[in-house]
Formats: structure tokens, sequence, C-alpha cells
């Protein structure tokens, strides 16, 4: 048995499935508090990725100056978004804005595709050190960054719910929108607030990984890997999303171990994840921290 | 004369006049209902099962719309404005407060979060003293606060209390309160009307207390309107309506139940789609 190779996939799996844990929490952010299954999360992943870049390449930016101007844009198309596709269809059924999501995600495909290439773009070089010695295990700087700040991320998030007044509005939006109302909460700027913050998020974990490998049209399956994620975990918890979407990471470097070392098929890492949904889902039915009261798709 | 003077009183806090309230752009609830709230005065509206009080209430606190209802005619007049189908989080940064019926409480959050809830729309202020505000009136609130739990593990009275107390946080000119008795032993009635009576006096909040325990209301309340099928039937002061013979009548005799269930009949809710 090979050791070192699965370790190494071991911790791959981790710092990838942090990352999965990371876009399930903008999956889920968006699900509790508008109801809205968004089939764009990974489009909107790429384009956070896409757009630091060009504000990097083109314009030679400073990182850090590129990566905030890239939060500043894609808060701004998340509330764009909000507004001008998913408010109109308040209060349709949840299939027709399945299909819209579905569509918008195509539809940004497309023209990110149009916009910037079908090719795989490395980021500029950012760190200095390229490689780290930890405790005598050479690690990549980027390695490390994507989680620290896959955990940082959580960490605001997990303090932004319980202690900031905008937090306990929206997880009170969540609860009953008519609840949230009576207490002066504006269910339009939650809404905001949730598409704002979710793409934003998204765009770090995009951009976290353009540094890590490429970017490229790829990056956006990562908005269909999050399903198992929040599924497993289940569609309303935000804790959920993120062990779910560290359960897919190990599981998919996994499953890649046992594939390469002994059943040589090919490719089940890709597929793995979806198996293991179905079993969990067999067992449990609304995830593993779901509450059944929620309304499924 | 003396009628016409009160009827221009500018010590009304909240003047609601002949409004007619649609759900659903078909189903006509209230049809040219007016009444009005004194300012510093507890207001009681009493009716049966299905009268349109609780629809009163979301008329006048907006959360109508988002029941699909409208205020099809007439105003509501809030402090001189009219305040008929502004939004529910505008109106409650007006001073209007609405304790829902059945309370209204996020279940999954605490004691404490509910609380500061309540604070949402106020800026610069101290939430530790508001919180403490809050649990003098509430010295029970303040013992169940410090286990932390989920909200919805408090019983049904603490919770009343919680959403009472919350409604405090908003520091309210105007409570709307929608049956705070339904669900209570008679002795925790009687011990949240005594602060519902106290918060008025020390605080000087107006309140439009709905409620079937007429006997309760009227007790706590300085005036009275009876409503029937979406208009207001009979007003007067606390003490008049008490010793009305047709208010002693219907909550007291068999009438009133014969009404409740022949209004059944035709009693539906539908359930919330908002926005
Ligand atoms: N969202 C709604 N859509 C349609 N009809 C409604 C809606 N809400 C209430 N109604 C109807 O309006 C009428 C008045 O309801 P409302 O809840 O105001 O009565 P109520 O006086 O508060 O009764 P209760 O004492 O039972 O709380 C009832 O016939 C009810 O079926
Ligand atoms: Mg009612």
């Amino acid at each position: 048995m090979n050791w070192d190779l699965l370790f190494q996939l071991l911790i791959n799996g981790v710092i990838v499935g942090l990352l999965y844990g990371v876009v399930a929490m903008c999956f889920v952010l968006i699900y509790k508090s508008t109801q809205v299954v968004n089939f764009a999360q990974g489009e909107f992943l790429l384009l956070g990725a896409w757009v630091c870049l060009y504000f990097l390449v083109e314009y030679e930016l400073p990182f850090w100056i590129g990566f905030l101007l890239t939060m500043g844009f894609m808060a701004v198309f998340g509330i764009v978004v909000q507004m001008l596709i998913l408010r109109p269809l308040i209060g349709e059924p949840i299939i027709s804005i399945i299909m819209v999501t579905i569509g918008f995600s195509s539809f940004m495909q497309s023209l990110m595709s149009w916009i910037f290439g079908n090719s795989a773009v490395s980021y500029p070089k950012i760190f200095e050190v390229e490689v780290v010695n930890i405790g005598g295990l050479n690690v990549e700087t980027a390695y490390l960054m994507s989680i620290a700040m896959s955990v940082a991320i959580m960490i605001i998030f997990f303090l932004f719910f319980r202690y900031s007044r905008f937090g306990l509005a929206m997880r009170a939006t969540a609860y009953n929108q008519q609840i949230a109302q009576s207490l002066g909460i504006s269910i339009k700027h939650v809404f905001m607030m949730a598409w704002a913050i979710s793409a934003v998020v998204s765009a770090v974990a995009g951009i976290i990984i353009g540094m890590v490998s490429a970017v490229s049209t790829a990056l956006s399956f990562i908005g269909i890997k999050v399903f198992p994620a929040v599924i497993v975990g289940g569609m309303d918890s935000i804790v959920g999303g993120v062990v779910g979407g560290v359960i897919i990471g190990v599981l998919e470097n996994l499953a890649e171990f046992v594939d390469g070392q002994y059943l040589h098929i090919g490719n089940m890492y890709q597929i793995a994840p979806f198996y293991i949904l179905i079993v969990i889902l067999m067992i449990k039915p609304y995830g593993l921290f779901g509450t059944p009261d929620i309304e499924r798709v | 004369m003396a009628q016409a003077a009160q009827k221009t009183n500018t010590d009304y806090i909240l003047s609601v006049n002949n409004i007619e309230v649609v759900y659903s752009e078909v189903i006509l609830v209230l049809r040219g209902l007016s009444l009005n709230v004194q300012r510093g005065k507890i207001t009681a509206l009493l009716g049966a099962n299905g009268a349109g009080k609780s629809t009163t209430l979301k008329a006048i606190s907006g959360l109508l719309n988002t029941e699909d209802g409208e205020v099809s005619r007439g105003s509501i007049n809030f402090e001189g404005q009219n305040i008929a189908g502004t939004s529910p989080d505008k109106v409650v940064r007006k001073g209007v407060f609405q304790v829902m019926e059945g309370r209204g409480i996020v279940q999954d959050m605490t004691l404490l979060e509910n609380l500061k809830l309540g604070a949402f729309t106020r800026k610069n202020f101290n939430m530790n003293e508001e919180i403490e505000k809050v649990f003098h009136f509430f010295p029970r609130l303040k013992e169940r606060s410090i286990t932390g739990g989920a909200a919805g593990y408090l019983s049904g009275g603490e919770q009343q209390m919680l959403a009472i107390g919350r409604a405090l946080m908003a520091k309210p000119k105007l409570i709307l309160m929608d049956e705070p008795s339904m669900g209570l032993s008679p002795l925790l009635v009687k011990e949240v009307f005594g602060i519902i009576k106290r918060m008025n006096d020390e605080l000087g909040i107006s309140i439009l207390l709905v409620e079937q325990n007429a006997t309760m209301a009227l007790n706590a309340a300085d005036f009275g309107y009876i409503m029937e099928n979406g208009k207001i039937v009979l007003d007067g002061t606390a003490e008049e309506l008490k010793n009305n013979e047709d208010v002693k009548e219907f909550y007291l005799g068999g009438g009133g139940d014969e009404r409740k269930s022949f209004k059944n009949i035709k009693s539906f809710k539908r359930r919330k789609r908002w926005l």
C-alpha cells in the first residue's frame, strides 16, 4: 500500500473539501433565506475567478487591490441577479425557479466562454515562497492559504450569524418571513444581502482554486459537486454544508486512490460522491444535519 | 357639538377610517371598519372567531401584504400620516409594533437573540440596558435567559412574555397585541395582563388589544370596540361595555357559541404566501 500517496490524497481531500464546504455554505445561505435552489453557484465562483484574474493581468493591479475590486464587483453582481432575475419570480413554484437558475447558469457559462475564452489560465505568481516546510513536510503556500482562507470564511460566517444584527435578521427571515417582517426587517434587503454574500464568498473560493491550480470553465463544475455536499449535510444547515463538503472532498480523493491503485476504472473520483449521496439519502433522507420540515427538491 | 370635537381630537395616536380589506382580491373581510386608539391608553377590540380582528391589526401593521391582502378603501392615520398599504418594516420604523397571534417567536433562536431582534430597527442604544428594561417587566424571562437554549423550548406563557418583551425592545409608540391570552392558564393570563397594564402606565405606550377573553380585556382597557363580520357594531368606555346587556349575553350566554359555529363554516385560513 502506498501510504505517502494515500496521505497526500487525504490532505488534498481536506483542502478541496473545505472549499466545497465554503461554496456549499453559499448555496445553503441562498436556499435558506430566499428558498431558491441556485444552480448557477458554480458560475458565480468561476466569474469571480475570471474577474480577479482580469484585474491582475490586464490592469496589473497588486493582488489585494484586484481581490477587493472583485469582491465589490461580485456583491453588485449578486444584488443585480437577485433584483432582475429572482425577485420577479417570488411566489412562483419552486420548479420554475429551478429552471430559471439552470438557464441562467448556461447563459453565464456561454457568456464567460465568449469573454474569457475556453483555455485554462494560471494566476500570476502571488507568493514569494512557493513551498514552506512544516515539521519536515513540504507544503505549497497556496494550499496553506487555501485552508486558512476557507477556515477564516467559516469563522466569519459563524460570527456573522451568531452576533451581527443582519446575521440575526437573516436567520429570522429563514425561519419565517412574516415574523421577520413583523420585527421591522425588510425582506427585500435580506434577499439582496443573501445573494451578495453568496456571490462574494463563492468568488473567494473561485480565486483560491484559480491560484492553487488554474482558472478554466471546469471550475464551474464545483457548483454541481456542491450538491452532494449540501444534500449530505442537509439542505438547510450551514454547518451541514461544511461537513458535507469535507466528506465529499475526502471521499473523492479516496475513490481516486482506490481506483488508481486497485480498480483502474478511471474517473472514479468524479462519480463516487454521487454514489455516496444516494446511500446517505437512503439512510437519512433529510441529510445528516437537515430538519425534516424543509421542502425538498 | 361635543361629539364633533371628539372626532377631530388630536389625542388619537391612531385612527382607522372606514377601511375595507380584501384578501386575494376577492375575499372581502373588513367592510368599512373605523376605530380610534387614544394616545397613552389601552383600547380593546373584541369579537368572535373570524370577525376580522387579526385582519384589522394586520391592516394597520402592513403585514396584510404578506398574505395577499390589501386595504382597498379608507385610510389608517398614525400620528397624522396615512400608513395604509405601507410595508411592515416601514411601519415598525414609524413606531407601530404588532405582537402576532401565536406569538411569532423565532423558535430556533435563543431568548436573548429574539429580544435583540426586537431592536432591529433601532439606532444608537445600549443593547444590555434595553434588555434589562425588558427583564424589569418580565423577571421570569431573566431567569430563563441564563440557560440560553432555543426559545422553542420555553413554555407557552414564557413565549408570550418573550413576544411582548421583544416588542418593548423596539421602543414603539403603539403596540398591536393579538390575543395575548391565547393558550395560557387563567393565572398566567392575569399575570400577563397585569404586565401589559404596567407597561402602559410606566412607559406610556398606547396599546390596541385584540382579545377573545372579553372580561380580562375590558378590565385592562380604557375603551373598547366590539366587531362582528368586518364591522364595528358597538363601542364605549370599558365600563360601559362591561355593563352592556348585549355584551354580557354575547360573551356569557349560548348566543356567542352559535355565531361562532355559523362563522366557522365560511372560515378558512390561507397559509402564508408573502411578498
Ligand atoms: N390570508 C387570508 N386569506 C383569505 N382569507 C383570510 C385570510 N386571513 C383571514 N382570512 C379570513 O378573514 C376572516 C377574518 O379573519 P381574522 O383572522 O381576521 O379573524 P379573527 O377575528 O382574528 O379571528 P380569531 O379570533 O379566530 O383569530 C376569516 O373569515 C378568515 O377566514
Ligand atoms: Mg385572530
